[in-house]
């Protein structure tokens, strides 16, 4: 397989949801493929020997890691169409910084709220929700992080919204309450269809969660 | 005399302040640079700059400040295009040299930090097993994103060398403190010579600490974190 795009995803996964979402932005075609991480395909070993995780984004045979590095690839080999990052190299910078502030911040402290219990959870969640704020604080007034248009920042931490349910049920509290202009921003974003068709479904997500949580030996 | 358009707020013995100031040496770019002595307090500049991790290094272009060394590196790259290119301009590649970066930041240079805080002698070998794994992977890296050029880049000094370069200080301190070499002509020929290329490269020379000065700063972060138990950062 020399030519075209594949995608090795996990459906929960928000890393390979929002490599979903830049491919569906660009109206790029590609070969969907799901892993079953317990029993990772020798496909998956060989394209990404040093960390054995997906997503992986293979283009024309050779493969591209991690998340963000996957994105911005896609949105400057399809520069032409729906342009994620910003063309001004301060607005470019302000993208990546927000970016790398998700990646710190959302996922660790998400997986402490539905690992944790007690103290350790309360911590989690109250740090969750000042990074949240934070996120709120730099979208302002603006429809998408991207501006008038899904953006770079959009794509990179709206995958989390599908583990907003698991979240709270599992930490329980509402996102909602503390936050609502994100929620507000999050079901924006649901309505384009490359939002929509990339994310599962959150009730769904939560049932993984709890299975994730059974077999870990998590109460 | 002229306050400068470009502030770069630093810190000298870190690995990430040195990024910044290697990419605007390449792009010939005038700077001041402002020493923060960050173990010591942040100053007020800092805190307003970076409000979010309230850490160095900070870019000020004007009044824009930019933050992350990485992310601070890719704006210099594209805010003075006309200097030398310091990420790769083929997709690919840049995507290859990011990945690397990466590595180093989330995997390697932890693990040269836990060969420093490691508890007993099967914590530091398997601490130091794991530096060499990385090395390894490194090596083969050269090979590829160099195609025979003297760096990661090609003939400069690229984004990949600036990521792994500025760590070669601490490099140089573990191998000290442990009395062996992690970089060797027997294990990674290619990267030895690398690593003398980097550092004499006019853009690097003045940037890079002198290894005596940085193993003694070492030796007191060690002993704050052996008393404190206190993350290093």
């Amino acid at each position: 397989m020399a030519e075209g795009v594949v995608l090795l995803d996990f459906w929960p996964s928000p890393f390979g949801m929002r490599v979903r979402i830049a491919l569906a932005e660009k109206g790029i075609k590609y070969e969907y493929k799901e892993e079953d991480l317990r029993n990772k395909s020798a496909l998956l070993l060989q394209m990404n020997p040093v960390h054995k995780k997906i997503p992986v984004l293979i283009h024309n045979g050779k493969p591209v890691c991690e998340s963000l590095i996957q994105v911005q690839y896609i949105d400057e080999v399809w520069h032409h169409t729906s342009p994620l990052l910003p063309s001004h190299s301060y607005q470019r910078a302000i993208a990546r910084f927000w970016a790398d502030f998700v990646d710190k911040k959302i996922y660790e402290l998400g997986r402490k709220i539905w690992t944790s219990k007690g103290e350790e959870q309360e911590t989690a969640k109250k740090e969750f929700i000042e990074s949240l704020k934070l996120l709120e604080g730099e979208l302002g007034d603006k429809p998408y992080f991207g501006g008038e248009n899904l953006g770079y920042v959009d794509v990179v931490l709206v995958p989390f919204y599908s583990w907003f349910y698991a979240y709270e049920k599992c930490g329980n509290f509402s996102i909602e309450a503390e936050c609502p202009k994100l929620i507000a921003w999050a079901k924006r974003c649901l309505e384009k269809e490359s939002v929509s068709k990339s994310l599962p479904d959150q009730e769904k997500v939560y049932d993984f969660v709890l299975q994730l949580k059974k077999l870990l030996g998590i109460e | 005399m002229a306050k400068s358009d470009v502030k770069v707020l630093g810190s000298w013995p870190s690995p990430y302040a040195m990024r910044p100031r290697i990419a605007l040496n390449i792009k010939s770019v005038d700077y001041e640079y402002v020493e923060e002595r960050v173990w010591e307090g942040k100053t007020e500049l800092l805190l307003q700059s970076n409000p979010v991790h309230k850490k160095i290094p900070v870019l000020i272009h004007g009044d824009n400040p930019i933050c992350e060394s990485l992310n601070i590196v890719q704006y210099i790259d594209e805010t003075w295009s006309s200097g030398p290119s310091i990420l790769p301009s083929d997709p690919y590649e840049g995507a290859i040299a990011r990945f690397w970066a990466a590595y180093l930041d989330e995997k390697w240079f932890p693990s040269i930090k836990s060969i420093a805080i490691a508890q007993g002698e099967d914590a530091r070998k398997a601490a130091i097993a794991q530096v060499e794994e990385g090395l390894a992977l490194l090596e083969e890296a050269f090979g590829k994103c160099s195609k025979g050029k003297p760096f990661f880049g090609g003939d400069q000094i690229g984004f990949l060398d600036i990521a792994f370069g500025s760590f070669l200080g601490w490099l140089r301190v573990t191998e000290k403190f442990n009395g062996m070499k992690l970089l060797s002509e027997a294990k990674t020929p290619a990267l030895v010579n690398w690593a003398d290329r980097f550092c004499s490269d006019a853009a690097v020379k003045d940037v890079m600490p002198d290894t005596e000065k940085l193993a003694e700063f070492g030796k007191m972060v060690i002993a704050k974190i052996r008393g404190a138990g206190a993350e290093i950062h």
